[in-house]
């Protein structure tokens, strides 16, 4: 195996190809993004589009002005946080799709604690948090106890529980008789009553709409506290053993039905807090089509950094760039959106398949225990 | 994989929910029995057909009765020979309370409940089908829905384009192959987990799709026309299976097709015998000389058509239009339907029926404006049923089903 890695990398001096070797793995997401750009390009080109318009456009709308780049921090904020709730889920050998779900039910959480209560916004704004945090974990947690006590599959679960949460908080937002959280005062019946203003996040505004708020702090936060949880704790430890080894975790001891509880709640958790800062840091309410497609997309920036915790956090700002560019690309090239989400699949494609990857830059093969594997089948027996 | 868990067993949950509903419909209904003008159920059996009048209250109660009964017998130790099939026949009767329950005072259609059932179940059908043909190969599929979507969008575009109908059908199913070749390529060439292969593919049909309706579809103006209704001269006029099985739309009877197809070739060819070995045994079949690659390819290809079908039934034979995300989640539901039929075709059929027969309560029970307490429910949580059967059915039976042995595992020489 050495002999052959040896065999395929580029002449050079020792010392650049011993930095080549070690950074490898770290350059494959890299070029990972940049082949999906060039697909989209061509992709973009033979349907009769302007490429080199669309994707100057999508770099000014995304990190071209301070504004755009205020919007894409503010709009990477939940990719992160949840990107980290699903990093822990693989960790624990746990694919969870239901961060959407999860996202929702925290805010509604949020709203509830921040419309319901009067307190100073030293204590309203922490209470919030805690309340998304509770919210996402328990929603979570009802996939981890199937999966535990059942051994139901959560993949199938958590998009289920998706499905579930958005019809639920539907309901809770436009049920008129009684009024529960909807707003009397809005017509139109979409949203929420807005949240206390002791209850909104701080922030730094940028241009005229948009407002840096305290949520991207709390990512930052969590990034690192995830770092130092899966490394230099017990129970950290015990996480990472199920889902490497679940018989080995069992011969050593520790409960493997109760760290998969535990790691779909904190996985869900992250969602929750994710939701949190949606509404106490952007809207201020909850609307009935908040945040679409999330756990795919926390899915991709999990993958994108190949879970980890640091990395997480350069996957969430390219996403979050992505996603905030994709406005002024639309208008400069008449494109639709949805070129970016074809992009973001195969930049997640080739992550996935880094093989192909590999193959066309020559990087090494990567060694044993870099690739990531989640699925053991339906879980039965 | 779940540990030998102490104290309460699935048996006793099960015994347990029927009792605890058993006297939820005595209490409820044991006090209107002795009125003087009974309210009365009247299920109709097709449109000219015999009409059955139930008294509403007399029946629930006596359904509760034999509710309590099964439930209290699955709580005794050592009585599983009387209880299971008490259990199964409690199990069964859910079905006619929840009608009868619901249509209090009012007439409803059984025949039209039952063939909706059937209509509703269709993609679900297909897509447990295409579950079935790549987890027996030891390929998991979660990109059943992805499928679905490209086939749902690029069968519609094909047809607004060409114009003609039965080639946006043959286009949903091609484009359901050709993705899945991607799926094969990413998870038995490259030796990706399946699940985030699945996941990539699943993420890559709604960009793919979106792009399509937004670029393309929403300009054109077509659609709207959905495939012919098609009755079969002489068996349709057979009373009550005639309207249910010999009367529908071509993708419906499909899948009636694929569904025995798959049973046949699955357990009496030599193809269907190569697939279940290299799903159970990849390196004992290649042993003996089969091509594990071929076979996997082929197999995950034909899962990827049947889903591409399953596709055409939204876009071209139901709705005559693509909407984003119009799959809502049937993809993953035919896993559990899968799931629930032990990766055998005609259990998953059932599974997948027992899915529509929740799709069609759900807007039964909005026509019939059901009530609890006075007040009507709301539409919500009616939605919400297909989602949450799946999450009980898939808790209740997969600690007992066990998939193919080799599903989930790229294999190694």
């Amino acid at each position: 195996m050495a002999q052959a890695v040896e065999g395929r990398t580029p002449s050079g001096p020792a010392g650049f190809r011993a930095i080549y070797e070690r950074y490898s793995p770290l350059l494959v997401p890299v070029l990972a993004v940049f082949t999906a750009l060039v697909l989209g390009a061509l992709m973009i080109g033979l349907t009769g589009g302007d490429w080199l318009a669309a994707y100057i456009g999508l770099w000014q709308g995304s990190f071209g002005s301070p504004r755009a780049i205020a919007d894409t921090v503010v709009r990477s904020t939940p990719f992160i946080i949840c990107g980290l709730g699903v990093a822990l889920g693989f960790k624990a050998g746990l694919f969870n799709i239901g961060a959407e779900g999860q996202l929702y039910a925290g805010a509604v959480c949020v709203v509830v604690v921040g419309t319901v209560l009067q307190l100073p916004p030293v204590l309203h704004i922490p209470l919030g948090i805690i309340a998304g945090a509770l919210g996402g974990a328990a929603w979570a947690a009802i996939a981890g106890i199937l999966k535990a006590r059942t051994g139901a599959h959560e993949v199938i679960n958590t998009i289920m529980l998706n499905y579930i949460a958005i019809r639920l908080t539907d309901w809770l937002i436009k049920s008129k008789t009684p009024y529960i959280l909807g707003d009397p005062a809005d017509a139109s019946g979409a949203r929420t009553r807005f949240i206390a203003d002791s209850a909104r996040m701080p922030g730094i505004p940028v241009g005229d709409t948009t407002m840096l708020h305290l949520g991207i702090l709390i990512a930052v936060a969590l990034v690192f506290l995830a770092d130092w949880f899966l490394k230099r704790t017990t129970v950290g430890f015990e996480l990472r053993t199920a889902g490497v080894n679940a018989n080995a975790a069992r011969y050593a001891g520790i409960s493997v039905p109760r760290t998969i509880v535990l790691a779909m709640a904190l996985s869900g958790m992250m969602a929750g807090i994710a939701g949190a800062g949606e509404v106490m840091g952007v809207r201020y309410a909850l609307n009935a089509d908040f945040f679409s497609g999330l756990g795919f997309d926390a899915i991709a920036v999990a993958l994108l950094a190949r879970t980890n915790p640091i990395g997480i956090l350069f996957a969430g700002l390219l996403w979050g760039g992505l996603l905030t560019g994709a406005r002024l690309m639309q208008v400069r090239a008449g494109l639709s959106i949805d070129v970016i989400k074809i992009v973001q699949a195969l930049i997640i494609m080739f992550v996935a398949a880094d093989q192909i990857v590999r193959f066309i830059y020559r990087i090494p093969q990567r060694r044993a225990g870099e690739e990531t594997m989640i699925s053991k089948g339906w879980g039965g027996g | 994989m779940p540990e030998r868990r102490r104290g309460v067993t699935r048996r006793q949950i099960i015994a347990g929910f029927f009792t605890l509903l058993g006297l939820l419909l005595i209490a409820t209904n044991a006090g209107g029995l002795g009125a003087a003008d009974p309210t009365t159920t009247r299920l109709g059996f097709g449109v000219p057909g015999p009409v059955i009048e139930v008294p509403t209250t007399l029946s629930l109660t006596v359904i509760g009765v034999i509710f309590v009964a099964a439930g209290v017998l699955g709580f005794v130790p050592a009585s599983e020979q009387a209880s299971t099939p008490a259990l199964w026949l409690s199990g069964v009767l859910l079905f006619p309370t929840v009608l009868i329950w619901a249509a209090a005072g009012k007439q409803t259609n059984v025949i039209t409940m039952v063939s909706e059932t059937l209509r509703l179940g269709t993609p679900i059908a297909l897509g447990a089908m295409a579950g079935i043909w790549a987890e027996r190969s030891g390929v998991v599929n979660i990109a059943i829905e992805g499928m679905m979507l490209t086939g749902a969008a690029f069968g519609f575009a094909a047809f607004v384009f060409t114009g003609n109908i039965w080639l946006g059908v043959l286009a949903a199913i091609a484009l359901g192959g050709l993705i899945s070749l991607i799926h094969g390529a990413l998870s038995i060439t490259f030796k990706t987990d399946q699940v985030i292969s699945g996941t990539v593919i699943n993420i890559l049909a709604i960009g793919v799709t979106g792009y399509l309706r937004r670029q393309f579809i929403v300009d054109s103006g077509g659609g709207r026309v959905t495939l012919p209704d098609i009755t079969i001269p002489g068996l349709s006029q057979i009373p009550i299976l005639g309207p249910l099985f010999f009367v529908g739309k071509p993708i419906f009877f499909g899948m009636l097709i694929i569904v025995v197809v798959t049973h046949l070739v699955l357990f009496f060819t030599r193809w269907g015998l190569r697939t279940r070995a290299v799903g159970e045994n990849p390196k004992a079949a290649d042993t003996v000389g089969i091509n594990v690659t071929r076979v996997r390819y082929i197999d995950v290809a034909i899962s990827g058509l049947i889903a591409g079908l399953a596709g055409a039934w939204f876009s071209l034979e139901t709705v005559g239009n693509f909407d984003d995300g119009m799959t809502a989640g049937k993809g993953f539901i035919a896993l559990a339907a899968m799931i629930f039929g032990k990766w055998m075709p005609f259990g998953a059929f059932g599974g997948a029926m027992l899915f529509g027969f929740a799709e069609a309560l759900q807007t039964r029970l909005q026509i019939l404006n059901v009530q609890i307490a006075g007040t009507p429910v709301p539409n919500q949580f009616l939605q919400v049923l297909p989602y949450v059967a799946t999450m009980v059915v898939l808790a209740g039976l997969i600690g007992r089903a066990v998939g193919p042995a080799a599903a989930g595992k790229p294999y190694e020489k």
